[in-house]
């Protein structure tokens, strides 16, 4: 069973209950012979040990469980509580939440915990634990590969490197402020490659009074020792060259954990690609905390609702000010719109959703279709963080579904067909996802069959959808265009795997409602690409407002080109249709009071507004009475009770509270 | 007994009834925005406090001649499953509760085009009220 839907939850809910653990273990620590107290912590415990051990987290669930022992024998009075029993469970609680953070990030969650379980099962015996005893030498520095390799330039280059452990006085006052002095002293002669605690914390005064640098430098180890001695408050100080050989060893061994960690994630790149950064971050010894909360999606639909209110109101004060014309009140709704605009990036993106979620399924499908076709077939994954809309996310898995079957069914070939063409015998299927501008792309790449144009243009020869004189005309990319159409399948064999030709055209047709668009390239015998764009979320869109007699509809902008005024003179007339010459293009005209049958009240004038749109590479002039502007909308749909109405994408309310109907270009153009 | 309450309105010289649980609420005439190619029955739609919604003439709805809108012309919000629409209605009237042993099955006399909406007639004392069968009435005709 896939878990990793529910990963999220179990990180929240574990950190919530480790969070109640530690409150309560305070309250423990109070008053001691409350055993309520134990009880509350008892619950949390098995709660987590039961969450973990379902989502397969062996040693979290090992832990807790000898946790959850030692709280037992204390709820039945078998152990009291002293504070040494309680500095152990302290630690074992340290540990689980280390445990949950790599978890977090993306680690596997394992923790070599035997040294603690080993305690809480010498407590749960009724032993006396005796506390670690801190020692006070100074610790053996390790270096991670980036360090080593900095000391061995260095050692090469003629530089010494020491480990200078530093001690200040006990009654020193300003600890940082003498550790930025010390180092500002180390800086003149040499360089800071490491420090222990780190540096931020050495800063935040977050250690006793002692520390430990390593230092690159040209200068001699007692010259060194001098210097520092310098600065005051500074009790002692010890300089010690760094054992380059021994610092190797430890080198190797991390690369070889590596290795091994590679190899079992091998299958799925991403994985391995998320654990060697957060191997990195662990190395650098950066501690990214991720505070999040858990918000219900319906409150943050609530959130939007109301921020698109607030969107229809700045749409009316911008109007009313514009009319006013008085400048301080300008200036007040410019800066309103300025907020409300940054308020509405911050409001979207708490919407926004990895596509992960959509193509964490594919893997499976993918695996599932080759073998079932005969076919060997790599996924790979690229940019599954790209984040879209949760609207979008929705709506886009069934139309990728398609794709990827489509790439798996018809673009890449059997082993046998690819090893005689001089491929390797496993095709590979590329699924990308990135952002670009305002928009998000999906890739779908084969390297499979190709399509080929000439059975592409027999097929719809045959099935009527263009005719012999047309299709000599056609580019390839048009060609390519032909087998969204409706009708249309190129497999010599009507598989399931693809559906019967009925899939394509549903695919454009899914995507271009959500305000995207498709589009095909593709070599023959090297492979296909089909890129999706897509728009970052659907609520809010820039359209222009137009009107149409007394009328009002909007034109979304991302299929606009431009506008243009064309005298009436220039409209030319060319089978039944009115056209108009547009910078050397025949361009047809829709006359949308027509198309809308919108009641005639006004006579016509000499010149005509056309807005010029587009879909792909045709293009149309909309032919309207006047352009009002540009503005944001908030897309609303129509409701449930008119669903198809033609070439009417939506509706949006207007700044003075009417509201007016989005046109959809894509279904005026043919 | 089982008691329904209903929303009485007027369709030029009959009463109809709604129950309320069926009735969001009545809202008064405002600007409706046209909708191309549609049933010429649905009016359009309005701006409802935020949500888009369509309005339906029950006048033409029911085959009656259309009458200017005017004081008492109200616009009565209903909600079926997930569907929202507004009624244009000559007046909203009353707000009355029947019992359910009291409704009758529609006559059979009535004309031709309001009976396939109807669900039953109810008398109280003089007056006769439609018990309107929403589901009938937006189920929209394709094509």
């Amino acid at each position: 069973m896939d878990m990793s839907q529910y990963l999220e939850v179990f990180i929240d809910e574990s950190k919530e209950h480790l969070q109640t653990i530690n409150e309560q273990l305070l309250e423990l620590e109070k008053n001691p012979d409350d055993v309520s107290i134990v009880n509350e912590i008892f619950r949390s415990a098995h709660t987590l040990k039961g969450m973990s051990a379902t989502m397969g987290f062996e040693d979290l669930a090992n832990l807790t469980h000898q946790m959850e022992n030692v709280l037992d024998a204390i709820r039945n009075g078998k152990i009291a509580v002293t504070p040494e029993l309680l500095d152990v469970i302290f630690r074992a609680v340290d540990d689980l939440e280390a445990m949950v953070v790599s978890i977090a990030e993306g680690g596997d969650g394992k923790r070599d915990v035997t040294a603690v379980v080993a305690q809480l099962k010498q407590i749960e015996k009724g032993e006396v634990v005796v506390a670690p005893q801190k020692s006070n030498a100074i610790q053996e520095q390790t270096y991670d590969e980036f360090e080593y390799t900095i000391l061995k330039q260095s050692a090469e280059q003629g530089f010494y490197s020491y480990e200078v452990s530093v001690k200040l006085r006990s009654d020193c006052l300003l600890k940082a402020a003498r550790v930025f002095m010390i180092f500002e002293v180390i800086e003149q002669i040499g360089e800071v490659i490491k420090s222990v605690p780190s540096v931020e914390m050495l800063e935040a005064e977050q250690f006793d009074d002692q520390f430990v640098v390593t230092v690159v430098t040209k200068v001699s180890q007692d010259e060194l020792q001098k210097r520092i001695m310098k600065v005051s408050e500074v009790e002692e100080v010890n300089v010690r060259p760094v054992d380059l050989h021994k610092s190797e060893n430890t080198v190797e061994q991390k690369e070889e954990q590596k290795k091994e960690q590679k190899e079992e994630t091998k299958t799925v790149e991403q994985t391995v690609d998320k654990k060697q950064e957060t191997q990195e971050e662990k190395q650098t010894g950066k501690q990214v905390s991720n505070k999040t909360i858990r918000v219900n999606i319906e409150r943050l639909d609530i959130l939007m609702n109301l921020f698109e209110e607030l969107v229809i109101d700045r749409g009316r004060l911008e109007q009313i000010s514009r009319e006013l014309n008085n400048p301080e009140l300008h200036e007040t709704v410019e800066r309103m719109s300025r907020i409300s605009g940054d308020l509405q990036n911050i409001i979207l993106n708490m919407r926004m959703v990895p596509v992960e979620t959509v193509f964490n399924r594919f893997p499976r499908m993918v695996r599932q279709l080759a073998r079932d076709l005969g076919k060997k077939i790599n996924l790979e994954i690229i940019g599954a963080e790209t984040e879209l809309d949760r609207t979008v996310i929705d709506e886009i898995g069934d139309p990728l579904v398609h794709l990827l079957r489509n790439a798996i069914d018809h673009g890449i070939e059997t082993p046998d067909v690819r090893r005689a063409k001089g491929k390797p015998e496993e095709g590979t299927v590329k699924l990308k996802a990135y952002h670009s501008g305002n928009h998000v792309f999906i890739e779908i790449e084969d390297d499979g069959a190709g399509i080929s144009r000439e059975k592409v243009l027999k097929k719809a020869i045959s099935k009527g959808i263009i005719s012999e004189q047309n299709a000599a005309n056609l580019t390839d990319k048009q060609v390519y265009e032909l087998i969204f159409a409706s009708g249309f399948s190129t497999a010599d064999k009507v598989s399931d795997i693809s559906g019967r030709g009925v899939g394509l055209d549903v695919v454009k047709n899914t995507i271009e409602s959500l305000g995207g668009s498709v589009s095909i390239d593709s070599e023959e015998g090297v492979g296909s690409i089909f890129s999706i764009q897509l728009p970052l979320t659907l609520s809010i869109i820039s359209v222009m407002l137009v009107e149409i007699q007394k009328e009002k509809y909007a034109i979304p902008l991302s299929s606009i080109i431009e506008t243009a005024i064309v005298k009436k003179e220039h409209i030319l007339h060319a089978h039944n249709q009115k056209v108009i010459d547009f910078r050397g293009k025949v361009v047809p005209l829709l006359f949308l009071k027509d198309i809308f049958e919108v009641p005639v009240v006004k006579e016509e004038d000499d010149f005509l507004s056309v807005v010029m749109v587009r879909k792909g590479e045709k293009m149309a002039g909309l032919v309207v009475d006047a352009f009002i502007g540009q503005q944001e909308v908030v897309l609303k749909s129509l409701g449930n009770y008119l669903t198809s109405v033609f070439a009417i994408s939506g509706a949006t309310i207007l700044g003075d509270g009417q509201v007016a109907l989005i046109i959809d270009c894509n279904a005026l153009i043919k | 007994m089982a008691e329904l309450k209903v929303i009485v309105f007027q369709l030029k010289d009959e009463e109809y009834a709604i129950p309320v649980q069926q009735v969001r609420s009545i809202e008064k005439i405002q600007h409706i925005t046209r909708v191309p190619r549609v049933p010429k029955y649905v009016k359009g739609v309005i701006n409802l406090r935020g949500v888009v919604t369509p309005i339906i003439d029950l006048r033409m709805r029911f085959g009656l001649e259309e009458a200017a809108f005017s004081d008492h012309t109200r616009v009565i919000i209903v909600a079926l499953d997930d569907m929202e629409v507004g009624f244009i209605v000559d007046a909203a009237n009353d707000v009355v509760d029947i019992s359910t042993e009291a409704i009758e099955p529609p006559p059979e006399v009535v004309d031709t085009t309001t009976a396939e909406y109807i669900n039953g007639v109810v008398k109280i004392g003089k007056r006769l009220f439609i018990l309107l069968n929403l589901e009938k009435v937006l189920k929209t005709e394709k094509g």
